[in-house]
């Protein structure tokens, strides 16, 4: 290494490998892991996230995390995204393609992907 | 695409309590579940709460798993790291700090929510048990290496030098003389200079050193090449015990690593600077510990202290001007050039700026290491950090700098801690050993055994200590075996006067210390042994005597089938007898006794 470019490289690039251990991403995104969860497809999703969370350069802010059975089953995968001083969203039926999406819209837009919702979704 | 890091600490309390095996089956048990890609192990350094060990947090949930068994693992993968069911019965609570009842606790799930952590502010442990010390890549994504290149770049020789020295850092290693006037004195001498690291670090009871080296060494690394660019010196040692094996196993990887960056070795970030550093091990001697010593010792010469002056800043390592700081204190440096002299001097009292680490030891419900601002009281550290004093007994004194320091009895427990408030109340700061003891403590016990401590280790080479520090044993022991006089505590206040003021080296010159500050606050437990021939703390054996309370007693025979010297008697549920002739004081008897009808006295 020949010069403070190079190591500002490494740390760029190492940065958000380690960001997941500060623990403090002012958004949360939580995805449902339970048995049912997992079952209808939601390891794809959960992986979505994280990828396109540090594609989109958004480490530092949300946090992507799992969670156990919501109760609402028949709805999974379910996605929530938690966010300081916001209600909570709720997105059921989540796939890695509409993961994409919320990342582009919801994350880094800040505007809910509304088809997706808990409350226009329909069985 | 990994989405969660485990951490394991992989320090040298977690790895005796088996953290390695356990990094082995939860990497076996995430490839048996098809995991290995999505979840990264990180073996890291001490977290400091060494009680609780082994220690694993699982991210981005910062989930903090303490006491964790091979047993527990295959649980932690399938209910935590699958389905994302954080496993409660694992999780460190409260009930865990305070060793209350398991029925009253309160979860927390992260680290940083536990009043351990809670009241830490972490400057040279900032990276421990958060990064993995063997990749040197997670060192610089912490802003490492950073401040090598600021002071080649940016700042002269002298700018670091004024740097440290309105930091106001000053030496970690036990005598707090600032580290920025050393480097001044060292900066003004010319020809071929040296760069030393103390982690010859001996203190009983204290391993801060340790931790840092094994948690983060390329903070040492970084700021010994920054300290070679200030002095105008090319070449390094660090002097470490080797029995400190991981922590000299990751110094070597981490040197390694280094070097292939370049940030090590020839034109440092294509400048002129060149630098590299050699590790010497140590044979375990307190001496070493000692300035002179310690160079003499790597000059490969026995390990003895020479007079001063000649300072080392002017005459130190193979006679070249030489600076000698302690692994905590250079661990402090690349912050203070990142953050600035301000930041470093906003932290802690007038005179004591900065953060001290504290080895927590002795009877204390958290043991382990504390990073706390210089000036916060030795109430909070032991209560609120430290959790208190287990088994509900009370908080009696706590011995400060190892057998250079002495004790701060209960009374001055709201004193803040810092480097000159310790010297006036007749302790000093040591390398931050803090050995908490509750009232089954006997204060002439712990002189004694400090005592015991350097006079093993006195290196001989002069009188006042070699032979003085022998002949105050012999006084204490006198006085823990009930055949003290009065005027035995004058000899001993007498002696130590002269070993303080005529030995050569800070062994000696501090070895008096804990007989010292024990007669000041506890005198009247030397007077109890001499004039009483009694233990108040029921500690010294040859003082005590025990006996069978005959109304207590049922007669059970359990006293008599444990005593190992025959010396109880008695029949079946009748009152049984100790004959004190033969009774040898082990007190297996009233380990056994249900009835508490044993007592000594």
């Amino acid at each position: 290494m020949k010069s403070l470019a190079e190591l500002a490289a490494i740390r760029e690039q190492m940065k958000d490998k380690v960001a997941l251990r500060t623990g403090s991403g002012a958004v949360r995104v939580v995805v449902g892991m339970a048995t049912c969860g997992i079952s209808a497809g939601a390891r794809p999703v959960l992986n979505a996230f994280v990828e396109e969370v540090s594609k989109e350069g958004l480490t530092d802010k949300v946090m992507v995390t799992q969670t156990g059975c919501i109760g609402i089953c028949q709805y999974e995968p379910v996605v929530e995204v938690f966010e300081d001083g916001k209600d909570k969203v709720t997105y059921v039926k989540m796939t890695a393609e509409k993961a994409k999406r919320v990342v582009e819209e919801h994350l880094k837009g800040g505007k809910p992907v509304g088809e997706y919702l808990i409350g226009n979704t329909k069985l | 695409m990994v989405r969660s890091h485990v951490l394991i600490c992989g320090g040298t309390g977690c790895t005796s309590s088996g953290s390695a095996s356990i990094r082995e089956a939860l990497a076996e048990q995430l490839a048996a579940n098809g995991l290995d890609e999505e979840i990264k192990i990180v073996q890291t350094g001490c977290f400091g709460l060494c009680a609780l060990g082994p220690i694993m947090i699982v991210y981005p949930e910062g989930t903090f798993y303490s006491r964790v068994t091979v047993e527990d693992i295959p649980e932690i993968v399938s209910e935590h790291l699958l389905k994302g069911r954080i496993v409660d019965r694992l999780v460190y609570n409260k009930s865990d700090e305070a060793g209350e009842d398991a029925a009253a606790h309160e979860l927390h799930t992260s680290l940083n929510d536990t009043d351990f952590y809670k009241k830490q502010k972490r400057v040279a442990l900032r990276n421990c048990g958060v990064i993995n010390p063997e990749k040197i890549d997670e060192y610089i994504a912490m802003d490492g290496y950073f401040a090598l290149a600021k002071v080649l770049t940016e700042m002269s020789r002298e700018d670091v030098v004024q740097t440290l020295l309105d930091s106001g850092l000053r030496g970690r290693g036990g005598a707090g003389f600032p580290t920025g006037l050393k480097w001044k004195f060292a900066m003004g001498s010319t020809g071929k200079k040296y760069v030393c690291c103390n982690a010859d670090e001996g203190d009983p009871g204290a391993f801060m050193d340790r931790s840092i080296l094994e948690g983060d060494p390329h903070a040492v690394i970084e700021a010994m090449a920054i300290a070679g660019y200030a002095i105008g010196a090319d070449e390094g040692f660090i002097y470490v015990r080797a029995e400190y094996p991981i922590a000299v196993h990751r110094l070597e990887v981490a040197l390694k690593q280094a070097r292939e960056y370049g940030l090590l070795g020839k034109n440092i970030f294509g400048t002129d600077f060149c630098f590299d550093i050699q590790l010497r091990l140590g044979a375990g001697a307190f001496v070493c510990g000692e300035e002179t010593a310690l160079m003499t010792s790597i000059e490969g010469k026995r390990g003895e202290p020479r007079p001063r002056p000649p300072f080392p800043a002017v005459k130190g390592l193979f006679e070249k001007p030489t600076i000698l700081n302690n692994v905590e204190t250079y661990a402090n440096i690349p912050q203070i050039i990142l953050k600035g002299a301000e930041w470093f001097a906003s932290m802690g009292t007038e005179k004591s700026k900065g953060t001290k680490v504290f080895a927590l030891g002795g009877k204390i419900t958290n043991t382990g290491l504390v990073e706390v601002p210089m000036g916060t009281t030795l109430r909070e550290v032991v209560e609120e950090i430290g959790g208190g004093i287990p088994n509900g007994k009370k908080f009696k004194a706590a011995q400060t700098g190892g057998p250079s320091g002495g004790c701060i009895p209960a009374s001055l427990i709201d004193t803040p801690i810092d480097y000159d408030n310790l010297i006036a109340i007749g302790s000093m700061m040591g390398s931050g050993g803090l050995i908490v003891m509750d009232e089954d403590t006997c204060m002439v016990d712990l002189a004694k055994f400090f005592l015991e401590f350097t006079v093993d280790e006195s290196c001989g080479k002069c009188a006042p200590c070699r032979i003085g520090t022998v002949r105050m044993l012999e006084l204490l022991n006198k006085i823990t075996e009930g055949k003290g006089e009065m005027e035995d505590l004058d000899k001993l206040e007498e002696l130590a006067k002269y070993i303080k003021s005529a030995s050569l080296c800070g062994l000696g010159q501090t070895a008096p210390n804990p007989v010292l500050s024990t007669l000041r606050y506890f005198r009247d437990e030397y007077e109890a042994h001499i004039k009483e021939k009694r233990c108040p703390a029921g500690v010294c054996k040859k003082l005590l005597s025990f006996s069978i309370d005959p109304e207590k007693c049922k007669g059970c025979t359990m006293c008599a089938r444990v005593c190992p010297a025959g010396a109880i008697s008695g029949t079946v549920r009748s009152p049984h007898t100790i004959d004190t002739a033969k009774c040898l004081k082990c007190g297996a008897c009233i380990e056994k006794c249900k009835f508490g009808a044993i007592s000594k006295k």
